[in-house]
């Protein structure tokens, strides 16, 4: 089964300036993957070639074994943009069966209904977006990329409006679609956020990848804490260790209290891939 | 393909609400009563004009050409004006305004969606056009009982022109910001009327440097050879020294015409997509 997004030595250059160098990054199906970098470091340009947006200089992308920016990659993938709009004159019902005609979609009004209260939205079902608040946009945008039930969503910052109620929405409709096997590549500044939902992290910098894994393998051990008699202090090693240094400890006569393997966070992590750098 | 009468349907509701059709048509009906009021007037005085003896001309023949050769000047420029403001943005335009890129991302073909905008434009326009065309032509024919020569030919020639119009405008909305593509297809039409004046002026002076010069830019923007071609058909069968008058412009005459013009005319539109198609399919939203 081919990956639902598969992206080999992906370069991208707008005149002198490189925004992607030579990328590798692939998202299984079924897999939510976040993606992290400072402002600049390619995570827009990497999704927008993903869904045809943008034309890559080098190397390819493809979704579901089709080549990005193909007729049928893009039936394959529902897209949120970074900055989008929708016509202000739309209703949000309106928006989601523009796109359902768009995509070729059967749901009709109950696919809809479903969508807008996945988002929280079902009482703006007739509302205007011009009405609506900044956060509910974002929600509608989300919806928009749900219509047709596609098996990839590429989601560029989607929560960067939303209030922590409407983070947490999107958070728990994230785990949802993994539990329909709906792949997902996640944009977001929000660290947290994706330390919470997401299988696996790709960091960028300057159009790289620096970092790759799971949470839990980014976040790399920093030692054992152990309290006793005598205090509490902090010995080298990782959750390997413990056994062995509580034993040691014992045998020379200390009355052990507490043990704590120290991890590190992803922002940690995140800000040592990165070197500090911001833009 | 399917997703044409989608998109078509989308530009024509965001042009209701822009308010585009309210403006056009609060500008038609201005133009209309105003038109009405030189045919009345123009004819009224037309009727105490006595040429000298000997002079075989036919003033109400002359008056009525004239003044419908200026209505479809107008037409031209109001249909011109429609075509513009509904294709202006269609591409970069809605692009830097984030509401190109949920569309685009669906599996719509790009040269798709240009045509469909495109064809929900000319769906607008055409009719405007024939249907101004008519009622200024009514106007006349009722107020100074003058009809021109051929009537179906020049309503779908100005209709052609202004097609073309909203092709170059969708061209330009692939590269120009909205506002940068609005003048620059306004001046490309200003521009476009103004070669053909001269022209007109170096036919009448038998000025082939005028008329050469002319003919070039009528062949780079054909809309303007196709209203000439319309405001020739008119007086197709006016002859004799009504006629001659007439054909000395500026709304009578045409240094180029015939079927070369419509055949070119075609094969513009086409050479337009094509450029637009390629355009907007290496184009980086």
């Amino acid at each position: 089964m081919s990956a639902a997004l598969s992206a080999r030595g992906l370069e991208k250059r707008y005149g002198r300036t490189t925004a992607l160098a030579g990328v590798d990054v692939e998202v299984a199906q079924g897999e939510l993957v976040g993606l992290l970098g400072p402002n600049g470091a390619g995570k827009s340009t990497l999704v927008k070639i993903a869904c045809g947006l943008v034309r890559p200089t080098r190397g390819r992308a493809e979704i579901c074994g089709a080549r990005a920016g193909s007729l049928t990659a893009r039936r394959s993938l529902g897209y949120l943009a970074e900055l989008f709009r929708f016509p202000g004159w739309y209703s949000a019902d309106e928006v989601l069966a523009l796109h359902q005609r768009l995509s070729g979609s059967t749901g009709g009004g109950g696919e809809r209904a479903e969508l807008l209260e996945l988002v929280g939205l079902s009482e703006a079902r007739d509302r205007r977006v011009e009405e609506m608040s900044k956060g509910m946009q974002q929600r509608l945008g989300i919806a928009q990329a749900l219509v047709g039930a596609p098996p990839l969503l590429l989601l560029d910052e989607p929560t960067s409006a939303l209030d922590p109620v409407g983070r947490r929405t999107v958070r728990l409709l994230l785990e949802e679609l993994r539990g329909r096997g709906t792949s997902v590549l996640l944009n977001s500044h929000l660290l947290s956020e994706i330390e919470l939902v997401c299988d696996r992290v790709v960091i960028l910098l300057r159009g790289a990848v620096v970092a790759e894994g799971s949470p839990a393998d980014l976040s790399r051990a920093r030692g054992v804490e152990i309290e006793t008699d005598e205090g509490t202090r902090v010995y080298d090693g990782g959750r390997e260790e413990v056994p062995r240094l509580v034993a040691e400890l014992v045998a020379a006569g200390l009355k052990v209290y507490g043990v704590r393997v120290l991890t590190s966070t992803l922002e940690e992590t995140y800000l040592e891939a990165v070197e500090g750098e911001t833009s | 393909m399917s997703a044409i009468p989608t998109i078509v349907f989308y530009g024509l509701r965001e042009a209701l609400r822009r308010k585009v059709f309210a403006v056009v048509l609060l500008l038609t009906a201005g133009f209309l009563l105003l038109y009405w009021l030189a045919n009345h007037y123009a004819f009224r005085d037309v009727q105490s004009i006595t040429p000298p003896q000997g002079v075989p001309i036919d003033s109400r023949t002359f008056a009525g050409a004239f003044i419908f050769g200026l209505a479809m000047f107008a037409t031209l420029f109001l249909g011109v004006v429609l075509a513009i403001f509904l294709t202006l943005g269609a591409v970069r335009g809605d692009a830097e305004r984030g509401l190109l890129q949920p569309l685009i991302v669906r599996p719509v073909g790009r040269p798709t969606l240009l045509l469909a905008r495109w064809l929900g434009a000319i769906g607008v326009c055409t009719p405007y056009v024939i249907g101004v065309y008519l009622g200024a032509m009514l106007i006349t024919g009722l107020t100074g009982h003058w009809w021109p020569d051929h009537i179906v030919v020049p309503a779908i020639e100005l209709a052609a022109g202004v097609a073309i119009v909203a092709a170059l405008s969708l061209l330009g909305s692939v590269f120009l910001t909205a506002t940068a593509n609005g003048i620059a297809i306004f001046m490309v039409f200003g521009a476009g009327l103004v070669a053909g004046l001269l022209g007109t002026i170096g036919h009448a002076l038998s000025s082939h440097t005028l008329e050469h010069a002319a003919t070039v830019a009528a062949w780079i923007v054909p809309f303007e050879a196709l209203y000439q071609d319309a405001l020739r058909e008119i007086t197709a069968n006016t002859t004799g020294l009504t006629g001659f008058l007439l054909q000395l412009g500026p709304f009578g005459g045409a240094y180029i015409h015939g079927a070369g013009v419509r055949i070119w005319a075609c094969a513009y539109l086409v050479l337009i997509a094509v450029v637009a198609a390629l355009g907007f399919s290496r184009r980086d939203l």
